[in-house]
């Protein structure tokens, strides 16, 4: 800024007056929600598929119309053939989800607070956690038998790791100057997990429960395919053996259901266990 | 209680491995129901001293001992940080019971006994609030309360105005003064803004910069209750001028360090 009376490097040089108008320039920043262009897209794609089939471009034994999958559908929750196959694979699911959470997050946790348990945890888990853990259903068979357990193991397995990993980085990053202050109010070991880590820790370990979903339903379908009678995957696999394409999509339309609605309740979770959040 | 600083010296080895020397040989001692601030530039150790009495570190070489009667149901120390530390996933009332829960204290008389200090320190209506949702003055109420709640026998406070903004910093100055008129424990309060701590505590001690040592204490001649009035007081701004005095020299030098 030059004062007056400071000199000025250049001679000011008359130029035409001008008006400029100021206008909104982050304007194209806005990212609206466009609503209903959500669900005109959902939409459309059905409409599509459905299109697609009536037409006749592609087989009916190759791509079934939405329509005919639906009906399908209707016919077997009537005759209790899906009832069954979603209860067998619900229950392997949440029992191997849910013990394969509860070790990751005491691992984890143990893991991130403790520094021998560290020291003794990161190489292990670091060397053991890049097998693709349908690698290990066949070995879990050999130890645990054709039955429930070794399907239910390897669900576990496969939400262990990205739940142990996530615990013990929201573990590692729970906010020293907290940490300080428990301790400052008394607060020992015990305390300082319990009333400190764990709910900093709690955003870290939803993003892993959703991680571990994922992994779950992918690991379920593969163990299903594999000496079942019964879940959706068995229905995949059979329906496919069997040719008849309407309901292996069945199937796979039940499956995008479970992942959705496990996603969904999960962040209803989530809000609710994370009253506290900003955001 | 009284705090007895013997000789205490701190030494830390920073993140190149080099060790640092931030305290050096500091001897202290303050009386029983005192309000002493502890003052100086950027980087002098006074947080490091404060934490030291806390039991949050332990010194290098030297002594922390507290002194005194510490009657039943009362803690030797509590804290108020510079930047709140409040638990963002406990309400207002969750956080002025945390120090009361690790007492053991049984709920109904934790309840009784936060409710107390949130009333007064003005934060009635604002209990089932969480951290996130209060201003930064109303986040220091909560601070002050949950130190406040465990009565203890030394309260140490580490710059706990600083983060506010000017106008809501004497006001809060006014309203400790005013609880501490009322309840009369230790302070040891630190800050590095010289009007504060002549305006609120009874003794200064000045620490030079790092390695931090005792270069004087100055006795603040102003009667009590203080009020707003007494900062144009004469024996207010020779205080003030005194303690700049010490340490112009030695904010300068942390200037061009670039330690501030």
């Amino acid at each position: 800024m030059s004062r007056s009376g400071h000199p000025r490097t250049e001679p000011p040089s008359r130029s035409p007056l001008q008006r400029i108008h100021v206008r909104d320039r982050a304007a194209f920043l806005a990212r609206p929600q466009h609503r209903a262009l959500r669900l005109v897209a959902l939409v459309g794609l059905v409409v599509a598929w459905e299109a697609v089939a009536r037409v006749g471009w592609v087989p009916v034994l190759f791509l079934p119309s939405p329509v005919g999958v639906l009906i399908e559908a209707a016919e077997m929750l009537r005759s209790g053939e899906l009832v069954g196959h979603l209860a067998a694979s619900l229950s392997r699911l949440l029992l191997g989800f849910a013990v394969g959470a509860a070790l990751g997050v005491a691992v984890g946790v143990v893991v991130g607070f403790f520094a021998v348990a560290e020291a003794v945890g990161t190489p292990v888990i670091a060397a053991t956690f890049p097998i693709p853990k349908i690698a290990l259903l066949p070995l879990l068979i050999l130890w645990l038998g054709l039955g429930e357990p070794s399907k239910v193991a390897v669900i576990a397995l496969g939400v262990f790791f990205p739940m142990a990993i996530n615990t013990f980085t929201g573990v590692r990053q729970a906010d020293p100057l907290l940490v300080r202050a428990a301790v400052a109010f008394g607060a020992r070991r015990w305390s300082v997990i319990r009333k400190v880590v764990l709910p900093s820790a709690l955003p870290m370990i939803f993003a892993g429960l959703r991680l571990g979903a994922g992994t779950a339903l992918l690991l379920l379908v593969a163990a299903e395919m594999i000496a079942v009678e019964s879940g959706i995957g068995f229905l995949v696999l059979h329906a496919g053996n069997l040719m008849q394409t309407t309901k292996l999509m069945v199937g796979i339309v039940v499956l995008s259901l479970l992942g959705v609605v496990s996603h969904w309740s999960l962040g209803r979770l989530e809000r609710l266990a994370i009253p506290w959040r900003t955001a | 209680m009284r705090v007895v600083v013997d000789g205490v010296s701190k030494v830390y080895v920073d993140r190149a491995g080099q060790p640092v020397r931030a305290l050096d040989g500091i001897d202290l001692s303050v009386e029983h129901e005192e309000f002493v601030a502890v003052l100086g530039p950027s980087g002098c150790g006074k947080s490091t001293l404060l934490n030291l009495i806390a039991g949050l570190l332990a010194p290098s070489a030297g002594g922390i001992w507290l002194d005194g009667e510490l009657p039943a149901g009362r803690t030797p120390t509590a804290m108020v940080f510079q930047e709140f530390a409040l638990f963002p996933w406990r309400t207002v009332q969750a956080n002025v019971e945390f120090g009361l829960e690790e007492m053991g204290v049984p709920a109904p008389a934790r309840a009784r006994r936060a409710r107390t200090f949130i009333e007064l320190t003005g934060l009635a209506g604002f209990e089932s609030r969480y951290p996130h949702q209060l201003s930064g003055g109303m986040r220091q109420r909560v601070g002050i309360a949950r130190a406040l709640a465990v009565e203890p026998a030394v309260l140490l406070m580490d710059e706990p105005f600083s983060a506010l903004d000017a106008q809501t910093r004497q006001l809060m100055q006014e309203e400790l003064l005013a609880i501490w008129e009322g309840a009369r424990q230790t302070i040891v309060y630190v800050t590095h803004n010289i009007h504060e701590a002549v305006y609120m505590a009874d003794r200064v001690v000045v620490l030079s910069r790092r390695p931090g040592r005792v270069m004087a204490e100055v006795k603040i001649e102003l009667p009590r209750p203080r009020e707003e009035r007494m900062i144009g007081d004469p024996a207010f701004v020779a205080s003030v001028e005194r303690i700049w005095s010490l340490i112009r020299e030695q904010a300068a030098v942390a200037l061009r360090d670039g330690a501030g």
